[in-house]
């Protein structure tokens, strides 16, 4: 393959010369096959290519490209791509190139000036590779400097869909690898207990590890600096463990952060005591720009039981363990210690598929007047973000976001949600001095006011209903919400204690001169109807209303 | 019955309300809260029928009016629905002011009842009349367009007058004015045209602030007249001096004050600016405000058979019911796939905002009706953490009450409203005649988040085949 690229280079060149790619017209995505030794995986599936289709692209798949990951030709074909033979007829072919492993120097070789090509790059490891595409004057978009705090971005995180594959293929590795069943069972030949499953971060890999460890049957623990996640942990049937000592370990962006050495020290005894109990540890532990934390040593891999397994997402990182064997699955002690690190591309059907939506809605983001023609707004804060180069310029790293994410992710309020009340009044914040002494002030005004001028006997009935006011008000409180609707119309059907009014006015009074008495009277009955109506309708309403409240 | 007895008869019954209202605090004391309530009210009419000031030749024309307005209650009491519980306790909201305004008339057109008072006590006297009648005046007017707002009488929307608060200020004046001709009058024929002046200033402002409150804000205005028809009974009581009157006035004007205090904290609004005309004094910005913050995405429907998949697969699920489902009365149907999914195994709840409807607590009676057992029904704090962890949530008829851009864009209208945080579950399905936005005119982002899919159509209709696919 290597070989015949650079054959086809100079054709491919001349090629690319001879295609101008002006703005205006639609312009094609290009699909080639991966190069890398053992990768599976393809950047766009048959199902995306329609979609981006839609878009106004065209699409270019390289001949063979999706063979790996059971997408044939045909199925591109179908889909409406065309199908071109040769990495570099289709290099020079596309305006847009789709990739999951970012361009060995061969193909870099093979891009034009103002193509834009869309993978992973990983800028921090590689700045050889970053130094050689901004020398070809490209634009590139590295999937994986995608901001993913902005959950605008979810949708296009290839990372976190990565990672969801490879915790489930761990899990399948190490059950490849165990000599047991994962579930409890009891069968006629005997009891069989169930495996025990330790989880190092439960990061998206390790959450997905957990859920596929529980769905199969396994005892599932799962320790991570980041208390927070606990819950996620336990909501996917796994049991957190908790290192003895107190530390916030988020590092913003949702990674995990170096932690102090006491924390350390706690943490390894930790492990040590897992690694004796349990029968597989799945490690999945990072740190952004560092070498993976050493968290499973050569004495905890010895303590552990013949047969077990260790599977050690962080190999190509360098390894959570210290026998992992990048690439390879090695049997240490007895132990089998998985360093593979192509967990995802062993999906590839799973793992493409969802690469291909993940970049489809990234194309969705570069072309939202969906003409078939990108638009790299560098004003976007996600595809700021993404755009490592452009046009030869290199843009990484990024300004810092505008607002760093609060350590705290789970709960971003933009705007004060203002925390109320419920059910109790004392529950709110106390107000404050100043606030407090105005309303004091004006009551006092008040009633001082009142005190000054109104007669003794008004102040009696005032008194009596500046203490009905609290009373009510102290009672209101603790009225449940569900009970809201009927307590208005039980309180409706007491207000009609207003009938009282009418009825001390309908009798006549005798000797009374001067007193309309019959108009009075009928006034008086009419009042006594309304309120009659309100309090046995109110009564009545209420008492059908809760008696439909049942446990 | 001496005076005496009388007295410690009102209190009883005072004591008995106070009971009343604190037994609601809870669904297994409110019905014997309820019998409180009556018991009460009983105690209290038999304490002023058998009492020194109805004589015998009241009599029949008590009990005649007792007997008719007792029938219309009960009848009502019997035949309303459970939907329509929002306008028939705005209906007779209205009677409580009516009956406010009609004794205090009779007050006032009765020589004996100002007998016996002199300088002082006579202005207010005075004024304690013609202060209970505006309030029954408004209480009245406001409750009968608020009853006819919420049964679809009237529309809906917001009616906004050019220069409305100025009317209102200018009507405020006008009384103030009556007022004091009304305190200067030295005759009852005198004084008659301002307090007629009065009470139609007072109807036309009842009329007035509740045809400018919306739709959706109606919870406040429900709890705000039911407030009023307290303080209406309360300034009778003054008027009477009747303590019973004025402690349970005021125990029913503090109740409605706090359910619009509760309302209005729950749509993160100040009462002053609901009263000011619902959502109109921002009426023009929401389409600007949308060119900013439009959503973006494209919104996934699905169909009654997909949805009905999507719950028989879910562990756990939280239905956010609102004003759609009580206008559809899916309520049944609701509980039907309720009991299907929890005969299932499937962990149902039901997600309250506390102004989904058009009542404080609406849904919750719906609910109850639908026999949907209260210990599965949830209020707003008491679930919204629990949404990471639900598989499915279903929004039937609701809008803003889930509108992440509450808590997302500052800009937005009804930025900092609590919400139900549906779109944090798994996947979220909402219910919708159409992609209409809601009741604040807020385009809803949650249409458009990726774990987000959209069930078109009438709730019941579309809830019907889910039940049927489910059952299938």
């Amino acid at each position: 393959m290597q070989t015949g690229a650079s054959i086809q280079d100079i054709s491919g060149s001349a090629l690319g010369a001879g295609a101008p790619s002006p703005t205006k017209t639609v312009q094609c995505i290009g699909v080639p096959r991966e190069v890398f030794p053992g990768e599976k995986r393809v950047a766009t599936v048959p199902e995306a290519v329609e979609k981006l289709i839609k878009l106004g692209f065209r699409v270019a798949v390289e001949s063979g490209a999706g063979e790996l990951a059971n997408c044939s030709d045909d199925t591109y074909r179908a889909a409406g791509a065309e199908v071109i033979t040769g990495a570099a007829a289709l290099w020079a072919a596309s305006d847009i190139v789709f990739k999951v492993r970012g361009p060995t120097p061969d193909e870099v070789a093979l891009m034009h000036e103002g193509q834009a090509l869309i993978s992973f790059i990983w800028p921090a490891q590689n700045p050889e590779l970053m130094q050689q595409l901004a020398a070809k004057k490209v634009t590139v978009l590295a999937i994986d400097a995608l901001p993913r705090t902005l959950s605008r971005a979810q949708k296009m995180d290839a990372l976190t869909s990565m990672a969801g594959v490879s915790g489930y293929r761990a899990v399948i590795e190490s059950a490849n690898a165990f000599g047991r069943f994962f579930n409890g069972q009891i069968t006629a030949a005997g009891k069989v207990p169930p495996a025990k499953v330790f989880i190092a971060g439960a990061g998206v890999a390790g959450l997905a590890a957990i859920g596929t460890a529980a769905s199969l049957g396994a005892i599932v623990r799962a320790n991570d600096t980041r208390a927070e996640v606990a819950d996620q942990v336990v909501s996917l049937g796994g049991e957190f463990v908790k290192v003895d000592y107190v530390e916030e370990g988020s590092g913003g962006g949702g990674y995990a952060k170096v932690m102090s050495e006491g924390f350390q020290q706690a943490q390894r005894a930790m492990y040590a005591k897992q690694a004796k109990e349990v029968d597989i540890i799945i490690t999945t532990a990072l740190i952004p720009g560092k070498p993976a934390p050493k968290l499973i040593t050569a004495e905890m891999v010895q303590s552990m039981k013949p047969g077990s397994v260790i599977v050690d997402m962080a190999a190509e990182q360098g390894g959570n363990c210290e026998l992992t064997v990048p690439g390879e699955s090695v049997v240490r002690h007895g132990v089998t210690i998985v360093g593979f690190t192509d967990l995802a591309s062993r999906l590839s059907k799973q793992s493409s598929t969802l690469y291909a939506t993940n970049l489809f809605r990234l194309t969705e983001e570069l072309c939202k007047t969906k003409d078939g023609v990108i638009n790299v707004n560098m004003e976007d804060e996600a595809i700021r973000g993404l755009t490592v180069i452009n046009q030869g310029n290199i843009t990484w790293p990024p300004p810092a976001p505008k607002a760093a994410p609060a350590p705290l992710a789970a709960k971003p309020a933009a705007a004060p949600v203002v925390k109320k009340a419920q059910g109790h009044g004392a529950a709110s914040e106390p107000m404050p001095a100043n606030k407090l002494a105005i309303v004091f002030g004006v009551a006092a005004a008040l009633f001082w006011l009142i005190g000054a001028n109104a007669p003794k006997e008004f102040m009696s009935h005032f008194t009596v209903f500046v203490l009905a006011c609290f009373v009510g008000y102290m009672v209101v409180w603790n009225v449940k919400p569900a009970l809201h609707t009927p307590l208005m119309s039980v309180t409706n059907a007491i207000s009609s204690i207003i009938a009282i009014g009418a009825l001390v006015q309908i009798s006549p009074i005798a000797g009374a001169v001067g007193r309309p008495d019959s108009l009075i009277t009928w006034v008086a009955a009419a009042g006594i109807v309304l309120t009659a109506i309100n309090m046995f309708g109110g009564f009545a309403v209420t008492q059908r209303m809760l008696a439909m409240f049942r446990k | 019955m001496s005076s005496s007895l009388a007295t410690v008869a009102y209190i009883g019954a005072t004591i008995l309300f106070i009971l009343s209202l604190g037994g609601l605090s809870n669904q297994s004391t409110a019905l014997r809260g309820n019998l409180y309530g009556m018991v009460g009210m009983t105690i209290a009419v038999l304490a002023t029928v058998f009492g020194p000031q109805v004589t015998a030749a009241g009599l029949p024309w008590i009990i005649a009016a007792m007997l008719i307005g007792g029938a219309i209650g009960l009848y009502a009491a019997r035949t309303v629905q459970m939907t329509q519980m929002p306008e028939l306790v705005a209906l007779m909201h209205s009677m409580v002011g009516l009956a406010a305004m009609l004794v205090g008339l009779a007050t006032f057109i009765d020589p004996e009842a100002s007998k016996g008072y002199e300088g002082a006590a006579k202005s207010i006297h005075e004024m304690e009349i013609y202060v209970g009648i505006f309030i029954g005046a408004v209480t009245f007017s406001g409750s009968v367009v608020a009853f006819g707002k919420l049964s679809g009488r009237i529309g809906g929307n917001p009616m906004l007058l050019p220069g409305r608060h100025w009317m209102n200020l200018a009507g405020l004046l006008v009384v103030i004015y009556f007022g004091r001709e009304f305190m200067n009058a030295h005759s009852i024929a005198e004084g008659m045209t301002p307090l007629i002046v009065m009470t139609v200033v007072a109807l036309l402002f009842g009329i007035h602030m509740v045809m400018a409150i919306g739709g959706a804000d109606m919870p406040v205005v429900v709890s705000m007249l039911n407030s009023y028809s307290g303080w209406a009974a309360a300034a009778t009581g003054f008027m009477l001096s009747n303590d019973l009157l004025i402690v349970v006035g005021a125990l029913v004007g503090s109740s409605g004050a706090i359910l619009s205090y509760i309302m209005c904290n729950a749509m993160n609004r100040s009462f002053i600016s609901v009263i000011a005309g619902g959502f109109g004094t921002t009426s023009a910005k929401p389409t600007a405000a949308a060119g900013g913050a439009q959503p973006v995405g494209e919104v996934t429907p699905v169909t009654a058979l997909e949805t009905a998949e999507l719950l028989r697969e879910a562990k756990s699920v939280i239905i956010v019911p609102g004003y759609g489902m009580a206008v559809a009365q899916a309520q049944h149907t609701v509980y039907e796939i309720t009991k299907h999914l929890r005969e299932k195994g499937v962990n149902v709840r039901f997600g309250i905002h506390p102004v989904a409807g058009r009542m404080p607590g609406h849904m919750n009676v719906l609910l109850a009706e639908a026999k949907v057992p209260y210990d599965i029904v949830f209020e707003m704090d008491e679930l919204n953490d629990d949404f990471p962890v639900t598989d499915v949530t279903m929004v039937i008829g609701a809008n803003d009450i889930v509108n992440p851009s509450a808590q997302d864009d500052p800009s937005s209208p009804i930025a900092g409203m609590p919400v139900l945080e549906v779109w944090k579950a798994k996947t979220s399905i909402v219910m919708k005649r159409s992609m209409a936005s809601g009741y604040a005119g807020v385009d809803n982002p949650l249409f458009y988040k990726e774990n987000n899919r959209m069930l078109f159509g009438d709730a019941k209709k579309m809830l019907d085949e889910v039940l049927m696919a489910l059952k299938a």
